[in-house]
């Protein structure tokens, strides 16, 4: 059985063990700043930018606002091209209609195009639980899949792990199944990505089913919509015969015309790329070409009681690029697996809890894994402004029953300045105080002002509080452990 | 249709009860003030972006193309080459190989050819991205993505600057596949390295305008 995020310790307990481990901070420090740098390159390639950004947070809004028209619109547009579509409310309706899909197939094998709506709702265990092996065909989740790990970030879920580490997975885990790693294997990419190719080469040419999600949905057409760079998408979405598509309902684009901003917008922001390698749109089953039988699994799992807060709701507008993991100082200290979610970073920070509600030790210290300091929403392609969400979220935290607050608020300035640089990084917070403005926080927010005062702590006083509470930590420590979870 | 449409909808719009009642879809503003592309120089761009995600490409005029074709085949190497049952018959008149003419090919079948070649329907000159639409001289998907060298022809009418301008060529009906250079993966590292389980190397020729 795959690993799951249920039992996670909550955010500050996760990141304080996350900061320990040296490899994982090196590791992610490396790749967030080649992807920093490669985005930035990408974006500033396009002097109307700011535009297309405009128009793509607009054209979500539209979608959005009029959310159940075009839902009807997608499954009446889908359904005349001769595909099916299924409703699941939640995780547990979704994984049953798969299952009794693959079912019908007579089939006990199912490749799957990397997909956070799958993670999300864990189909594969539902899958095995059901006898029906799912095999992940996207490097990075097969890298996930083989290390028995878990996802840490949206777009490259193997970020944790280095080159050294993906060789030692491939070497001891491929030849469980498919064609086992070469004994020489090197740790260069390519001799890695090689690898990989023929590990799953057969597995592309034998299987019958496959899984995806999809990037987009366009509800006048009908039209499906996935970004790639390896071909693995295009190996499921061409070769099977049947496809089943496991959909959130907020994926859905108005028009065929709107791809023209999100195909520019994504894939930029994204992997930093003009154009990824492979984009696949289809429009139900095409008769001689590509799977017979279409299937478009459209999931709500928490998205309408998303959508039910007007601050929060903007949250659904995520085309999940993952632009705001790699620019977060939070997440490039603590990686993903601190989220407790397969959504990390700043935009998980902000839909975990509303998907999730705050009840949850996790969900509810999660609006507080950040400084606030608005680098997510400068990158957010489609201007989703996270530091205000965060900020009603921690009212909505303060608010709820038992204090809550000043514990995970305490706990969360812990975690977040520990490690070398932490005086550094302290002052830029302090200084970035934009959203932490008590001018910004009117009305019932004031709840969460009443506990927290850190943009007004002197800078003698902040190294004397962190000196002491390290003093603290140190002598729990040595009671304990330090296993990363 | 199975599972729990109604429900689903009914939280959704209980979800909006905010949003008045008289407001339609395009009553929401969008603003239309990006650019349909960035760039004239069509052609030279388009090779610009091409080799900058590693494909080789070579400007040719219509009549050298099929004198081209052959020789690309012939540097490779290659022998046995995948075509659409469509593919003008004098693209491959000097080429040197075995073509195979798909009429219908098993998996295994496709797996054994060297090559294939196609047309395209659409080029994106500053995304460096040609779009194949199923339709002529392309063949279904399966034959541009189970061979590992795609040599793939794009006539000058067919490249277009932008993405918007691609977007309102393409019918959203047929099945099409955008490929930007040989398949790549940035899952190392986020280091690119090109050639996962696409063709690991994308030939392609313009034919100069």
């Amino acid at each position: 059985m795959s690993r799951t995020f249920i039992g996670m310790p909550a955010f500050p307990a996760a990141a304080t063990d996350a900061l320990r481990d040296s490899q994982l901070r090196h590791n992610l420090r490396k790749a967030t700043h080649t992807i920093r740098d490669k985005r930035d390159g990408a974006v500033g390639e396009l002097d109307d930018w700011a535009q297309m950004r405009a128009a793509g947070k607009a054209i979500k809004d539209r979608t959005l606002r009029h959310l159940d028209v075009y839902l009807e619109r997608l499954e009446e547009a889908v359904t005349a091209a001769g595909g099916t579509v299924h409703w699941a409310a939640d995780a547990e309706e979704a994984n049953a209609i798969v299952t009794g899909l693959i079912q019908d197939t007579g089939e006990r094998e199912v490749v799957k195009v990397k997909s956070m709506a799958t993670q999300e709702i864990e189909l594969n265990n539902a899958l095995e639980r059901a006898g029906i092996s799912a095999y992940e065909t996207d490097l990075a989740e097969l890298i996930v899949q083989l290390g028995d790990d878990l996802p840490s970030h949206i777009l490259v879920p193997a970020i944790h792990r280095n080159r050294a580490e993906i060789r030692e997975i491939f070497l001891r885990k491929m030849g469980e199944w498919g064609v086992p790693a070469p004994e020489n294997l090197s740790d260069q990419p390519d001799a890695l990505a090689e690898a990989a190719r023929v590990h799953l080469r057969q597995k592309f040419l034998d299987a019958k089913v496959a899984i995806s999600g999809a990037n987009f949905a366009v509800a006048e057409t009908g039209t499906l919509v996935v970004l790639e760079s390896e071909g693995n998408g295009r190996m499921c979405l061409t070769l099977p015969e049947t496809l089943i598509s496991v959909v959130g309902i907020e994926k859905i684009v108005p028009t065929w015309s709107d791809l023209e901003v999100f195909l520019q917008l994504l894939p930029r922001s994204s992997t930093g790329e003009r154009m990824n390698p492979y984009t696949s749109t289809w429009t139900g089953p095409t008769p001689g070409d590509g799977p017979q039988e279409f299937h478009l699994v459209l999931l709500d799992n928490g998205r309408s009681d998303v959508l039910a807060d007007k601050v929060g709701r903007q949250a659904l507008r995520c085309i999940r690029c993952s632009a705001c993991l790699n620019i977060c100082p939070v997440y490039e200290r603590t990686g993903g697996h601190a989220y407790g979610s397969v959504y990390p970073g700043p935009i998980g920070a902000i839909l975990n809890p509303q998907l999730h509600g705050t009840s949850g030790e996790v969900d509810a210290s999660l609006p507080y894994a950040s400084s606030l300091c608005g680098a997510c929403y400068e990158v957010c392609p489609v201007a989703i402004d996270i530091p205000e969400v965060l900020v009603h979220l921690r009212e909505k935290v303060a608010s709820g029953p038992g204090h809550r607050t000043e514990k995970a608020a305490m706990s969360a300035t812990g975690w977040m300045f520990g490690g070398d640089r932490r005086l550094g990084l302290a002052q830029r917070v302090l200084s970035a105080t934009r959203a932490l403005a008590p001018k910004r926080m009117p009305g019932p927010a004031s709840a969460w002002t009443d506990t927290r005062d850190l943009p007004d702590i002197p800078k003698e006083s902040f190294r004397q509080w962190w000196r002491a509470r390290e003093k603290e930590r140190q002598r729990r420590d040595d009671g304990k452990g330090g296993e990363r979870p | 249709m199975t599972g729990s449409r109604e429900k689903v909808l009914g939280k959704i719009r209980a979800a909006l009860a905010d949003v008045p009642r008289e407001e339609r879809p395009e009553d929401v503003d969008v603003p239309r003030g990006y650019a349909p592309s960035h760039s004239d120089d069509t052609i030279p761009l388009l090779t610009d972006r091409l080799e900058d995600y590693k494909a080789v490409v070579h400007q040719v005029s219509a009549g050298d193309l099929p004198d081209a074709i052959a020789t690309a085949l012939k540097r490779r190497s290659l022998e046995r080459i995948a075509v659409p049952p469509d593919l003008p018959a004098e693209w491959t008149a000097s080429a040197p190989v075995t073509l195979v003419r798909d009429d219908g090919l098993s998996i295994p079948q496709l797996d054994s050819v060297d090559g294939v070649i196609t047309g395209c329907a659409v080029a994106i000159a500053e995304t460096g991205t040609i779009v194949l639409d199923a339709g002529a001289a392309q063949g279904r998907r399966a034959i541009s993505l189970v061979p590992d060298y795609h040599l793939c022809v794009v006539r000058a009418d067919q490249v277009v600057n932008g993405v918007p301008e691609a977007i309102s060529r393409l019918d959203p009906q047929r099945p099409l596949t955008w490929i930007s250079g040989p398949s790549a993966t940035s899952d190392i590292e986020l280091d690119r390295v090109e050639g996962v389980h696409g063709p690991r190397t994308l030939e392609v020729l313009v034919e100069e305008a």
